[in-house]
């Protein structure tokens, strides 16, 4: 098919608008129905509001990630002695910390700590899961059989003990909380993979390139991973707010992030000693990982709803 | 529940055999997958294992010696075995912070996390299962929002945050609850331990100061704890009703004319005890990670503080054992729950 048809005009070169171009009733290209079907899975997100909040809020975490020298009011590691533990003011909007750090520019910062760990995990587990998933539908038989029994030791063990032993055995710090975060969230979404792969395998366009004499990997690479991708995506959203407690929760063990760098839960774990007589120092982070954390509820549950009406 | 016999045939038993040893097979190769996770752990990741277990101020000797206990010179395959060997014998190593073997310690400090988790997956059960249904039957209505609220706000807090603020509220400022430990100190050690969880054994033993102290203690990590199960539970209760709800004998009972709340609770209730009963299971098997992180903030003695704090000293064999044994114990809740609905159950025969 050729993309004879583009924005502004149609196959005979009459103008259109772009919005007449999208809600066109038959798509003329191949491309014309792509961004069709992105356009009106849009519309039908917008209607789901607490999905659009979730995803303004997992909006908002990026830009305040990537603005952080600028949104930040002070330098997040300036220790001042003679202001610790000073209560939120117009100096310090939430207040300062143990050290005279100004407890605000530190969560604008921690921001960036947390979008890493989120993006990073997400990098690292989707293609795992993807790869394994895919390989052990399409192959059946015995691969499969090894391939989930190695899925299922993982999920053997509870999410967030598996990543503490992992954590503590390669030894505290950030990128090490991210390797031991990424290996206890593979396996859903190897599951999910293989569940999609096994319903394709079957399917007669996979004989077509089969019988054309296309090579195993082809087959998997070319065209049983992109059709798993889109619920590999959604799940690797839905389970994006897990993700983000883990860390938080690794980082309140003093497994995540190390000091003095700014991380959410390392914050709480810190300010712990404190909380009595300076309640900010802890309440401020932990709202922060909360609201977090429900913005990628709130979008992950919008998303699921939209792709399988059945699960509402 | 009588079982309906319908009468099996050789081959219907035979089959029925060959599931039974697929299965044990299957747990078999999961559990040696557990011990060879938690073996990766403790002697292959770590850069340098015999620094793992006696910490950087060591000298040349006791290093040599240290690096023969542990085998190291031997193949990774002979050291698996051994590993293997010893934990069929009870053996997990010993903590190198308390002196004591490991098996020994996590005894010791399993009732205390036994007693929190029982009592949180009640809490859990008791309001999240009314709250599921309720919410199902008044769908979209006032309290399905309140429930929805109660889930998302389970599902996106940290529970150790939600614990802290809680102690903040309830112990700093209203003085409700007691403060870390499972009881106040001046009654430690006060009742001879039956059964290990203190509210039992203070019952028993009559001391009702014990037993108040005691449950001031248990109320909050419990709840906070109980909370979450809460969350997760009535989602699940709700979805499982929804799913009742939309079926076609719930139609033929309404029109039969019996009043709403006789369909909820006769008939359709009926239909998802068993899969409410998995939720549950699976909710306590789930309170094992969750305890980790309450233990560490309400300093309750169980196996999330202890743990912590073999992370915190470095403590590889302590780390190792623990999350092996949680690891053993979710797998046993999970082959449980598996086998009680499959019993349960009959369209599962």
């Amino acid at each position: 098919m050729s993309g004879t048809a583009r924005p502004g005009s149609d196959s005979l070169g009459r103008p259109q608008g772009l919005r007449a171009w999208l809600d066109a009733e038959e798509p003329r290209s191949l491309r014309q129905a792509r961004a069709q079907r992105a356009w009106r899975g849009w519309q039908a997100f917008l209607g789901h509001r607490l999905g659009v909040v979730g995803l303004v809020l997992v909006v908002g975490l990026v830009l305040v990630a990537l603005l952080a020298p600028w949104l930040a009011t002070y330098d997040p590691l300036i220790q001042v002695m003679d202001e610790r533990l000073q209560p939120p003011s117009a100096a310090h909007w939430l207040g300062t910390d143990h050290l005279g750090r100004d407890i605000y520019s530190r969560i604008v910062w921690g921001a960036r700590t947390t979008l890493r760990i989120a993006v990073l995990v997400a990098v690292i587990v989707a293609p795992i899961g993807l790869a394994i998933g895919a390989t052990a539908g399409y192959l059946g038989g015995i691969a499969d059989e090894i391939l989930m029994r190695v899925t299922d030791i993982f999920l053997a063990f509870p999410g967030l003990i598996l990543a503490l032993g992992f954590a503590a055995a390669l030894g505290p710090g950030i990128n090490n909380a991210i390797i031991a975060i990424a290996l206890t969230a593979w396996p859903p979404i190897a599951r999910l993979a293989r569940a999609e792969a096994l319903t394709i395998r079957g399917s007669d366009y996979i004989a077509a390139v089969r019988l054309q004499g296309a090579s195993r990997t082809r087959l998997i690479t070319r065209h049983v991973v992109p059709m798993c991708l889109p619920s590999v995506v959604v799940r690797v959203t839905l389970n994006m707010a897990g993700v983000i407690l883990t860390a938080a929760g690794l980082g309140f063990l003093g497994l995540g992030a190390q000091p003095p760098w700014p991380e959410w839960g390392a914050m709480v774990a810190v300010g712990r000693q404190f909380m009595f007589d300076s309640p900010w120092v802890v309440a401020a982070p932990g709202i922060a990982i909360a609201v977090i954390s429900l913005a990628f509820n709130l979008f992950g549950d919008a998303l699921r709803d939209m792709l399988d009406p059945r699960s509402m | 529940m009588p079982s309906v016999s319908i009468l099996p045939g050789p081959r219907a038993r035979r089959a029925r055999l060959g599931r039974l040893a697929g299965r044990t097979v299957s747990l078999a190769l999961t559990l040696l997958g557990l011990m060879a996770l938690t073996f990766l752990m403790g002697r292959l990741l770590p850069a340098d294992p015999v620094l793992a277990v006696t910490g950087f101020e060591v000298d040349r000797a006791t290093y040599d010696r240290v690096f023969l206990e542990l085998g190291l010179d031997r193949p990774v395959w002979q050291q698996f075995l051994a590993y293997v060997g010893g934990i069929f014998q009870g053996d997990l190593g010993r903590s190198t912070t308390t002196g004591q073997p490991v098996a020994v310690d996590l005894l010791r400090v399993f009732p205390a996390t036994f007693e929190l988790a029982l009592t949180a997956a009640l809490v859990g059960s008791l309001l999240g299962i009314p709250l599921g249904i309720v919410a199902a039957v008044n769908r979209d209505r006032m309290i399905d929002h309140i429930a929805r609220i109660i889930g998302l706000a389970g599902y996106s807090i940290p529970i150790f945050w939600m614990g802290l603020m809680a102690l903040l509220v309830f112990y700093a400022k209203l003085r409700w609850v007691g403060a870390s430990g499972r009881v106040d100190v001046y009654y430690e050690g006060l009742v001879p331990s039956r059964t290990g969880l203190l509210l039992v054994d203070s019952a028993i033993a009559g001391d009702w100061a014990v037993f108040r102290s005691a449950f001031a203690h248990l109320i909050l990590p419990a709840s906070i704890l109980g909370y979450y199960s809460t969350a997760y539970i009535s989602r699940m209760a709700r979805s499982f009703m929804l799913e009742q709800l939309g079926q076609e004998y719930i139609v033929a009972a309404r029109a039969k004319g019996l009043p709403r709340h006789a369909v909820v609770w006769r008939h359709a209730f009926k239909n998802i005890r068993v899969q409410l009963l998995t939720v549950v299971a699976l909710v306590f098997a789930g309170l094992l990670d969750g305890t980790v992180l309450v233990e560490t903030v309400f300093g309750w003695p169980g196996v999330g503080q202890y743990l912590t704090r073999g992370l915190q000293y470095n403590d590889m064999n302590v780390v190792m054992g623990t999350v092996l044994v949680i690891g053993l114990l979710f797998l046993a809740m999970n082959t449980i729950t598996d086998w009680l609905y499959r019993r349960l159950d009959p369209r599962t025969r």
